[in-house]
């Protein structure tokens, strides 16, 4: 197990690797330049010369690459051409703010999205299953910068209930902090709480025929336990492949909801940062987007472990038996 | 109390998908004192596993649903029960045992957890004395270093290894009646003969009843009391394993003897089958069932049901031509050239 994680730390590196280099290049294959965007258009000409050969950008591109490598191996991330800021510290200010989010999305999707999936499995072809099924194909569908908009009308502008925009401090209480929590958790767990219920659904559906849940009927155990216990850890597996892919592409940022709510996390970083042709910011944000994606692909893969005994890990080619 | 364990009277079970209804198991009867076994012998298709598995009421419904007769086990009449005190009859007073072990175990849990759950369930005892006893009822059922395979997974057993904890799961409580549906058939010949003898053991010494479910006859002699063979949701015969198996009545149990592969079966000649295949059970079928693949149909077989007799003491059939007036020579019937069928 040891040897097995080891490894596939190793592995990260090309990984992340070769996630640099696509950024270095997609960055620099956007048109405009920071330079320019960030003097406005008033600029002089000179202005505009001057800050591009400070800012390095003068030179060839394939020195830019191995600068920007060579400061990466020395743990220097760059500081930001339009923040003036070293990249750590906006990504040390901005990425709590995402992790809270994601983790409240998170928190909802599971809880509504894996019962619902349950039950709809439990009573196929019912009225339930049929709405579950049903609001749960208009959750995977729904565009949520659309949905955002329409809670903030209805919620903030037409209630009040909410504030519409923000993320609240600690300082003005906790309840201030939750409201302004609510609504962007909401707009960014939809998706997730459908795709949840939908896969548990077909997970769970492909389980209760099985042998082993007669099996467990036969024993007189309630039905309870054997929808939870001997279902639905059996349906877990696709459940959790799901869950690794929904917590990365949440911890990097929800750049719509983020930008609606104007959040302060990870997505808007990354959207203002494009705006400004902030290469270095954009690169970096990316590169640890990435970093956080294998990161948990890795903890999802040892969890896969502990859900089913059958699988066992080698450090072989092969990976698994 | 009487020696009655278990009565079935005209059970009938139906499917239904779509607008298709399936009559799975049409009017099914039959007895079982307590100790004794029965087996139940049929082709794919003749509604003996929908038979045994209604007994448990473990029919998925939808789309399954009993739709008739009566279970009386001691003197309850378990289609009458609650869900919640049919749950203790489930493993507790009736067990069940599976085709195929190696999907019929839990793969996500540990042997020894699947058998201190029934434990659990229907037994008073703490978790170290269900230990305990699940550590026992695998040394029971021959399995070795019990205590080490306690905490193995389902999969690192083999087949016949597998089948034995089912089997331990099944006996964990001392149930009355133990159902065995088509226990063997998932496994080695060298296996089979095993799991038979252990459940013999074990049935001796816990005095439980079996009803072995089978399409080997071969299994039904070497070990049940009583035999009832089934063909396309009915019962064509019935009568003790002595009298079935020297004097059988219905053609359709010769098919089934004609089929089995014996020491007496030449090599060089062909083997013998019953041609066609069973009926469809979604169609309504007229007269004998069995009437379309039978060698000695004649019209009234097509037209008329034919009433379940006792042709010999303790003797049942449903054939036309065999009551206490009129017997059909089987030797006929093999020399026939079968021209005659009717489709």
């Amino acid at each position: 197990m040891g040897k097995y994680i080891f490894s596939r730390l190793i592995n990260m590196i090309p990984t992340l690797f070769v996630v640099a280099i696509i950024v270095f290049l997609i960055t620099r294959m956007i048109p405009g330049d920071p330079a320019s965007v960030m003097l406005g258009p008033q600029a002089s000409r000179e202005d505009v010369e001057a800050l591009t050969e400070a800012l390095g950008l003068n030179e060839p591109i394939h020195i830019q690459f191995l600068q920007y490598i060579g400061n990466l191996l020395k743990g220097h991330f760059g500081v930001s051409l339009s923040y003036n800021q070293p990249i750590t510290d906006l990504i040390i200010n901005r990425f709590p703010n995402t992790v809270i989010l994601a983790v409240s999305a998170l928190i909802i999707a599971f809880m509504i999205g894996v019962p619902a999936g349950i039950i709809s499995a439990s009573k196929q072809n019912s009225l339930i299953d049929y709405s579950i099924t049903t609001i749960s194909l208009i959750g995977v569908s729904m565009p949520i910068f659309w949905l955002g908009v329409m809670l903030v009308l209805y919620f903030s502008v037409n209630l009040g209930w909410f504030p519409a925009t923000g993320m609240g401090s600690m300082a003005d209480g906790f309840i201030s902090y939750l409201k302004h929590l609510i609504l962007p958790s909401i707009t960014l767990a939809t998706i997730p709480t459908a795709t949840f219920a939908r896969i548990t659904r077909s997970s769970m559906l492909e389980v209760i025929t099985q042998d082993y849940i007669k099996t467990a009927r036969s024993k007189g155990i309630s039905e309870f336990i054997v929808i939870f216990k001997h279902a639905f850890k059996n349906a877990f597996n696709p459940l959790l492949t799901v869950l690794g892919l929904q917590i990365s592409s949440l911890l990097g940022g929800a750049v719509l909801t983020e930008t609606i709510f104007s959040w302060p996390g990870m997505g808007l970083l990354i959207i203002d940062a494009i705006e400004k042709r902030d290469f270095v910011v954009v690169q970096s944000t990316v590169l640890f987007i990435a970093l956080i994606f294998v990161i948990v692909n890795l903890v999802v893969d040892i969890l896969y472990k502990v859900v089913n005994p059958k699988i066992s890990y080698s450090t072989n080619k092969g990976g698994t038996k | 109390m009487s020696d009655m364990l278990l009565k079935v009277e005209n059970l009938e079970v139906q499917f239904r998908s779509g607008s298709t209804l399936t009559k799975a198991v049409n009017g099914v009867s039959f007895s079982l004192n307590r100790k004794e076994n029965i087996g139940i012998v049929g082709e794919s298709g003749s509604g003996k596993s929908v038979t045994a598995t209604s007994l448990l009421r473990l029919i998925p419904d939808p789309p399954g649903k009993i739709t008739g007769g009566k279970i009386i086990f001691e003197d309850k009449d378990l289609l009458k029960l609650s869900d919640k005190a049919m749950r203790k009859i489930r493993g507790n007073e009736i067990s069940m045992i599976f085709q195929d072990p190696s999907t019929s175990l839990n793969p996500v849990y540990t042997v020894g957890n699947q058998i201190v759950e029934s434990i659990e369930t229907h037994q008073h005892l703490n978790r170290k004395e269900a230990k305990e006893k699940a550590v026992h009822m695998l040394e029971l059922v021959g399995i070795p270093e019990a205590r080490k395979r306690f905490s193995m997974y389902p999969h690192e057993f083999s087949g016949g290894m597998r089948q034995r904890v089912m089997i331990a799961i099944a006996l964990a409580c001392n149930p009355k009646l133990l159902i065995a549906d088509e226990p063997t058939t998932a496994l080695d010949v060298t296996v089979q003969a095993q799991i038979l003898n252990l459940m013999k053991d074990l049935q001796h010494s816990i005095d439980t009843s079996i009803i072995m479910i089978t399409h080997d006859l071969g299994v039904i002699w070497e070990s049940c009391d009583k035999v009832l063979v089934m063909y396309a949701g009915n019962v064509v015969e019935s009568g003790t394993v002595q009298e079935i198996h020297d004097n059988p009545l219905h053609p359709y149990t010769w098919g089934l003897l004609d089929s089995q592969i014996t020491e007496s079966v030449s090599s060089e000649e062909e083997l013998s089958t019953i041609p066609g295949s069973p009926p469809d059970l979604s169609l309504d079928i007229s007269g004998c069932p069995f009437a379309a693949r039978c060698p000695f149909a004649e019209e009234i077989c097509l037209e008329k049901t034919p009433e379940m007799i006792e042709a010999a003491e303790g003797h049942f059939t449903a054939c036309h031509f065999q009551t206490k007036e009129h017997r059909l020579d089987r030797k006929e019937a093999k020399v026939d050239d079968r021209s005659n069928i009717k489709s």
